[in-house]
């Protein structure tokens, strides 16, 4: 009886009995489903929403929100892109360098903000996030950049395990997916065994205390929106390697549906828990139910009435764990009638 | 030989003097017992003792050392931990992390495993004698056992001196038997322990001396051989009052209530008692008894299963709280903070809250100078402390916390009332207030009260009528001259043993 209730309360369990349930009953459907092609390209299509799901989860679980992260990486991609065009000669790697600094320093204007002044994140955000993207909508007057440097889209198209087809058509794993990867195992190594990792968790889970045991939340808040920024700015080069354009709305407008994802791994929105690997099998729900709708042929109108589904599902099967305990706790041992 | 003196220590806030040369130590080994009403001091001094704040004047010696400047961390260095009211764990993370969190910061480590931590981990909960699974997460386990875990947590830091700040107050007496027997087993180690606690025949029972603070002041710090509790109550106060017998004249024989049979698994058990109009019923109990699981489903908070409630001849069925208020009934909750009170809202809304659809004009809409003249008359009649009727409920003490949560539910008028240790964690200054208006409404009003607490000389002054409860069954009813504290207490004793005996 515990195990078992156990093993429905971790999150990270239940998720991934619901990934292999909807793998097999979709590869019974549709035929096309588990071939090699279509998995990696759906990993690739996944890859940016991946991307940004990492760095939501730190700010999540430090009791934080951040709805200004598409923003972030819009106004990155754009400036990167745009000096890299007209100002400077840029490459790869410069392009990476630069976006992750001026991530960085937008996630550092948010965590100062709601450091300093204590006012809630939801609020702070919101209005960072019209603020960055209402600058730089000033400042391009929203022109769209459809011609980009090569080197862009080279890494987006870079692919490793390769296989190739009867028919000559090359499918591999993007480079893209495997950012997406090893900056998912770099921030779990960070939140599993570094303190700093664990500070967070004790910000989310009691601030009072963390302050008390010695946890500097000014830096710790600092870190955590400060990476947000950060990973966004990674986030917005990958997005353009994939898109191969600069659409200046094509970003902004995600952000409920990355944090959606997060509170579906099993992240409290009340800050405290969650982790990377939840996160993954989040975004990888998600991923195959859109999917699969596509290949089974359902009007994607429906995806987003699956989305609110499935988070109302998982809201709701935490509450009645939650009315389940509280119903078999005894609290008075009473005495047999004599 | 003293673990730590302090000397000459005195400290100003903002125009009040909460502390004034005060010295006072505590000896190796020993369990020394902090009393004195709310506002007298107590917190002050042990946050200077913990270094979380400074003081204005004064010498602080640890082990002989003079300590000249003392910060935050001064005090985890030598030894000296706090396990604060509300424990100040994280709910979130293992008993391990918790255990060991601390002093990895205070290592200023930056990466760490929990397998190098684990054997000492292991060591100070064997030690403890405590069984607890270390991978538990810490908000599922209850909070006698959060409150061990957080004294592991200090012994982890390899603490000399532990501050329980008023530690029993959640606790069952099984779980405060635990308690006092581990702060016994920490005493012979040579590990001192400052106990702070209202209950003062929990001060009797664990401590070998006593300090009593009154307005900043140190009025007796002794040996607990050399002073009654009678004298520490009157230090305490500074006079001598309270608890001398103060039964309301009764005023019909009229019934209000009538419960037959009430039962609710898991809290309680045929449950039958009736209520005159005017009297005043107490109910006492150890925690665990079911006394405040009772009174959560006479006030609909977590209905029963089967049984009848008769309100004035009329069958009422109570399955939620609006169901218990349309019938007259009012409930002054145990723990006043999360149930009684919206703590970020002003005193005057907090006294109309509950009944506020009276206070509305023509329109239907709420009348505000109704509101302002209705707390007006509370705060004057229930001598509220405070300068204004905006000043939000959490800036007041409990004691004026709890008169704010009296005042609502006494401006309803209710037929009955209920008060669940209504004087749980506030000084007898304004526990003597609050119980001069209930007895006030009762003989005028007829009000029928419904007393409980685990206090016995709180329950013998007031109570017309009194019934001990034990496991979640009503046993013996004393009526008259038949209460007696010492008849009460040995009933309550003899509880306490026998969940002892089942204990060990």
């Amino acid at each position: 009886m515990k195990t078992r209730l156990n093993l429905l309360r971790n999150r990270e369990t239940l998720l991934g009995i619901t990934i292999l349930v909807l793998l097999v009953v979709i590869s019974l459907l549709s035929p096309s489903f588990m071939t090699y092609t279509n998995i990696v390209n759906l990993l690739k299509s996944f890859t940016v929403l991946g991307i940004f799901s990492l760095g939501v989860i730190l700010v999540i679980i430090s009791g934080g929100v951040d709805v200004s992260f598409t923003a972030i990486a819009q106004v990155v991609q754009y400036a990167v892109v745009y000096l890299f065009l007209n100002n400077m000669q840029g490459n790869v790697f410069l392009a990476f360098v630069l976006a992750i600094i001026m991530g960085t320093l937008m996630g550092l204007f948010n965590g100062y903000l709601i450091h300093r002044y204590k006012m809630p994140a939801i609020i702070i955000t919101i209005a960072t996030q019209n603020l960055f993207y209402g600058l730089m909508y000033v400042i391009t007057k929203g022109q769209l950049i459809y011609v980009i440097p090569e080197y862009f889209w080279k890494i987006s198209n870079t692919m490793l395990f390769k296989q190739v087809a009867p028919n000559g058509a090359v499918s591999g794993l993007s480079l893209t997916t495997v950012i997406w990867f090893a900056l998912a195992l770099v921030v779990a190594l960070l939140l599993k065994f570094t303190v700093l990792g664990r500070s967070i968790y004790m910000m989310g889970g009691n601030p009072v205390a963390a302050q008390r045991i010695g946890v500097n939340s000014r830096n710790t808040t600092l870190f955590v929106y400060g990476s947000m920024g950060a990973i966004a700015g990674i986030g917005g080069i990958v997005h353009v390697s994939i898109v191969q354009t600069v659409i200046p709305n094509s970003i902004v407008g995600q952000e409920l549906q990355v944090i959606a994802a997060v509170i579906l791994g099993g992240a409290s929105i009340t800050g405290g828990k969650g982790s990377v690997l939840g996160t993954l099998l989040g975004v990888l729900l998600f991923a195959i139910l859109s999917n699969s709708l596509t290949l089974l042929q359902i009007s994607s109108y429906w995806y987003n009435v699956f989305t609110g589904f499935i988070i109302l599902l998982s809201v709701f099967l935490n509450a009645m764990q939650e009315i389940q305990q509280q119903k078999q706790k005894i609290r008075v041992n009473v005495e047999a009638a004599s | 030989m003293d673990f730590i003196t302090i000397q000459h220590a005195s400290k100003r806030f903002s125009g009040v003097q909460a502390l004034k040369d005060v010295s006072f130590s505590v000896v190796k080994g020993e369990v020394h017992g902090l009393i004195g009403e709310n506002g007298s001091g107590k917190s002050t001094l042990i946050k200077i003792l913990a270094g979380v704040l400074p003081a204005d004047e004064g010498d602080i010696t640890i082990e002989g050392k003079r300590i000249t400047s003392y910060g935050p961390l001064t005090g985890i260095r030598h030894g000296i931990s706090v396990i604060y009211q509300d424990i100040s764990l994280f709910p979130n993370l293992t008993v391990r992390e918790n255990i060991l969190l601390g002093r990895v910061l205070e290592q200023n480590r930056k990466v760490f495993t929990k397998r190098e931590y684990a054997e000492r981990v292991t060591r100070i909960l064997d030690d403890l004698g405590v069984v607890i699974n270390q991978d538990e997460l810490v908000g599922e386990l209850p909070i006698a056992q959060q409150q061990l875990v957080a004294i592991a947590r200090a012994l982890n830091n390899e603490s000399k001196l532990l501050i329980l700040d008023e530690p029993t107050t959640a606790l069952t007496r099984q779980e405060i038997n635990q308690l006092f027997r581990l702060v016994n087993n920490l005493k012979s180690q040579g590990i001192s322990v400052i106990f702070i606690s209202h209950k003062l025949d929990e001060i009797q029972e664990l401590c070998d001396s006593v300090t009593i603070l009154r307005d900043g002041v140190v009025v007796a710090s002794r040996s607990m051989a050399d002073i009654t509790l009678d004298e520490i109550e009157n230090l305490m106060v500074g006079k001598s009052m309270i608890h001398e017998r103060n039964v309301v004249e009764r005023v019909s024989h009229e019934e209000v209530l009538a419960v037959k049979d009430l039962t609710k698994q898991n809290n309680f058990a045929d449950i039958s008692f009736t209520l005159e109009r005017g009297e005043v019923l107490g109910i006492i109990g150890l925690l665990g008894s079911g006394r405040t699981e009772l009174a959560s489903a006479l006030f609909g908070i977590a209905p029963a299963d089967s049984g009848t409630i008769v309100i004035d001849g009329k069958e009422a069925r109570i399955r939620s709280v609006e169901d218990a208020v349309e019938y007259g009934i009012a409930y002054v909750p145990e723990d006043r903070l999360t149930q009684g009170l919206v703590m970020s809202k002003s005193i005057k809304l907090n006294v109309a809250i509950a009944t506020l659809d009276q206070y509305t004009n023509s329109l239907g809409l709420v009348d505000t100078s109704k509101i302002d003249t209705l707390a007006d008359e509370w705060i004057a009649g229930m001598s509220i402390k405070t300068d204004t009727k905006e000043k939000v409920a959490r800036m007041l003490s409990g004691g004026n916390q709890q008169k704010i949560v009296l005042s609502k539910w006494l401006a309803m008028g209710p037929k009955v009332l209920i008060l669940d240790g209504p004087t749980v964690g506030i000084d007898i200054g304004a526990k003597a207030g609050i119980f001069t208006t209930i007895n006030q409404m009762a003989k005028e009003k007829g009000m029928g009260v419904i007393l409980i607490s685990d206090e016995t000389r709180e329950i013998t002054s007031h109570c017309h009528r009194v019934i001990i409860m034990r496991n979640g069954r009503f046993g013996r009813e004393l009526v008259g001259d038949e209460i007696d504290d010492a008849v009460i207490q040995r009933e309550l004793d003899e509880q306490k043993r026998v969940i002892a005996q089942n204990l060990s």
